[in-house]
């Protein structure tokens, strides 16, 4: 595959803790073409905010292989890594803690250009800024503005164009409209999928909101508790969830309309500490479907279906498909 | 017809601050009946919990200053009460559950203790017979009682936020404000938060008022649903009203701004510009800056909430054109 931007294979990251080692992210694999999305989906404490960051090297990796663009980042030098890292962005959560309010929107913005040595004169610097600006919907006129006297949509632009700013090919956005209201958040959503489009960009989106995952993203990847559950094309997830978490997650999301409402599955319990993990399948204390081999076994993650990824001992049976 | 527990008429709320007069609240009417759910559904910034406040009489002043209004509880005004009375109201008939469980717990006192100080404050009752309320209380919310003795820390999010539900319920309040109950949980998790919501409902039949920003959470457990935009309820009517007739274009833009999970749409239709600053409200109707639909009058004449269809209140010059235009 030409086309082929990233491949995380079988990533890790532990972290040690007084009480244990934390499992955050647990034998992580999946690919990632060139301008596609794949939302990484899952409840507070499943490791999707620690998989975003270890791709992007903001944490070192326990195990694992991660390529980009067919190089291995993690065997890298730092020189090297520095330069990879030029084309892997990051756009924040917060847009009221991410950025330093002591400095206007203009240092913001060139503080990545500068810091990469791009342009060798002021003006040509300012003028990328402006452009930048223009790109992600800020008025000119906000240049010299401090990050307090924004709304949290506008500063949420900020962080976009300070991540577009050294025209990256692939962006990891860790839950970037959720602390945003639902108009601003449609404003924000539309400007990613428009900047996508323009400058074929990757994006890993990182969200728990699974109706803004369904309407951005090519493919889905259900995590729990450290581990991958399900993945698949994003329409194929909510016609035919096959993991008994993606089924109750999907069924637990409210609908805006009093039609269609759905049998809804309640999930009993809460999730699992992932430090010290026991052996078995990490969903078996609120999976109405565990067996005895559930507690006994990890799941193997395979493929049930062409494109259809899961971790599940009865997937067939739950769902009664042919073998 | 059944009754209405509580009645607002014409609230206004102003905070005077260094920055000028931020009108947070501006003449909103309100009725909930007993044994009813009403949404209040708004953006950051609309007024939702100020309104919330104000029922309670707990608006911080100075800066936050009820400028008129009345509200009615059980046909008496509340805001006429004296700080004695008031404070027995509070907790024992209307109680609130706050949006965050993490910072409504105190997180040095076992969470038994912590609900049978409400029950001390209202009732005459001895230490262990406060103790024993509280216990069953979290029965009630599915907490086991042998929890009780733990302090919050020991509690993940939806249990705490079951805790603060149960504190709510310790003196059987006969109206319950719920301040973005589930905003702070996950999804999973707050299923189970509805579900026990709906439940205790029926079991209880106290009124509630739920304030959210989400609208898939009305149309799961509420009966009625108000809209509120800068400090104005836009639209109200039960939530056939709102979710099948859909009459305010704000209504409507909150509608075309979620991603649709039953469609396919490649792009979403958010609602253009800003909430405006309440220090500074657009002259007409406040919505109008950002209305597709808006005319010059819209801009001139501030609109009157009025009756559409039975119990369906709109208010909006052009209602007639944009309930028909789909």
């Amino acid at each position: 595959m030409s086309n082929e931007l990233l491949r995380v294979e079988h990533l890790k990251k532990y972290f040690k803790t007084p009480g244990g080692t934390l499992h955050a992210v647990d034998d992580v694999s999946f690919t990632l073409e060139e301008g596609k999305t794949l939302g990484v989906v899952g409840e507070s404490g499943c490791g999707k905010s620690t998989l975003g960051r270890t791709v992007l090297g903001l944490l070192d990796a326990t195990e694992g292989n991660i390529f980009f663009d067919g190089q291995d980042v993690l065997t890298m030098s730092k020189r090297e890594k520095r330069e990879v890292r030029k084309n892997m962005q990051m756009i924040f959560q917060d847009p009221y803690s991410s950025l330093n309010p002591r400095h206007c929107v203009l240092q913001l913005i060139s503080d990545p250009l500068k810091s990469y040595h791009v342009y060798k004169t002021k003006d040509e610097l300012m003028e990328r800024v402006f452009e930048l600006m223009d790109i992600v919907g800020l008025a000119r006129r906000f240049a010299f503005a401090y990050p307090h006297e924004l709304d949290g949509g506008r500063r949420q632009r900020i962080g976009v164009a300070r991540a577009l700013a050294l025209n990256p090919r692939l962006i990891v956005c860790d839950e970037p409209v959720s602390a945003l209201d639902v108009s601003i958040q449609a404003q924000v959503l539309n400007l990613l999928m428009d900047l996508q489009e323009q400058h074929t960009l990757a994006y890993i989106f990182v969200t728990h909101d699974l109706s803004v995952v369904k309407h951005i993203s090519d493919a889905i990847l259900v995590m729990y508790v450290g581990c991958m559950v399900e993945m698949c094309p994003s329409d194929e997830l909510f016609e035919k969830p096959y993991h008994p978490y993606t089924k109750g997650l999907l069924s637990a999301i409210p609908v805006p309309s009093l039609h269609n409402q759905k049998q809804r599955i309640i999930m009993q319990g809460e999730l699992t500490s992932p430090v010290d993990p026991k052996p078995g399948c990490r969903f078996v204390n609120r999976c109405p479907y565990a067996k005895e081999r559930c507690h006994q076994e990890m799941p193997e993650y395979r493929e049930v279906e062409p494109g259809h990824f899961v971790a599940c001992h009865y997937c067939e049976e739950i769902n009664q498909l042919s073998q | 017809m059944s009754e209405r527990i509580l009645e607002i008429r014409n609230l206004v709320v102003h905070y005077e601050t260094t920055d000028g007069c931020m009108q947070a609240v501006n003449g909103v009417d309100l009725d909930i009946e007993k044994g009813e759910i009403v949404g209040l559904v708004g953006e950051t910034g609309a007024g939702k919990t100020t309104t919330a406040l104000s029922i309670l009489n707990l608006i911080p002043s100075p800066p936050g200053r009820i400028v008129s209004g009345e509200i009615l509880f059980n046909g008496e005004d509340i805001l006429k009460m004296s700080p004695l009375d008031m404070r027995a109201l509070r907790g024992e008939q209307i109680a609130m559950i706050f949006q965050d469980p993490m910072t409504a717990l105190d997180p040095v006192f076992r969470v038994e203790d912590q609900i049978a100080e409400a029950v001390r404050t209202h009732d005459h009752v001895s230490k262990e017979q406060a103790l024993k309320v509280a216990r069953e209380k979290l029965e009630l919310v599915g907490i086991p009682a042998e929890r009780g003795k733990e302090y919050p820390h020991q509690f993940s999010g939806g249990m705490k936020q079951r805790v603060v539900i149960a504190m709510a319920l310790a003196c059987n309040p006969s109206l319950i404000l719920a301040d973005e109950p589930t905003t702070a949980l996950d999804v999973t998790i707050q299923a189970q938060v509805l579900d026990l919501m709906r439940e205790l409902q029926k079991k209880i039949q106290s009124s509630m008022l739920l304030i959210t920003h989400d609208l898939g959470v009305v149309a799961e457990i509420c009966q009625s649903a108000a809209i509120m935009y800068a400090g104005e309820i836009v639209e109200y009517g039960k939530v056939e009203h709102i979710f099948d007739e859909t009459a305010h274009p704000y209504t409507k833009g909150l509608f075309s701004s979620l991603p649709d999970l039953t469609k396919q749409t490649q792009r979403l239709n958010p609602i253009p510009g800003l909430m405006p600053d309440p220090a500074d409200l657009p002259t007409g109707c406040r919505f109008h800056p950002r209305c597709p639909y808006a005319t010059s009058r819209c801009a001139a004449e501030h609109p009157e909430i009025t009756e559409i269809s039975p119990g369906h209140l709109v208010r909006c010059h052009n209602c007639k054109e944009v309930s028909h235009n789909e």
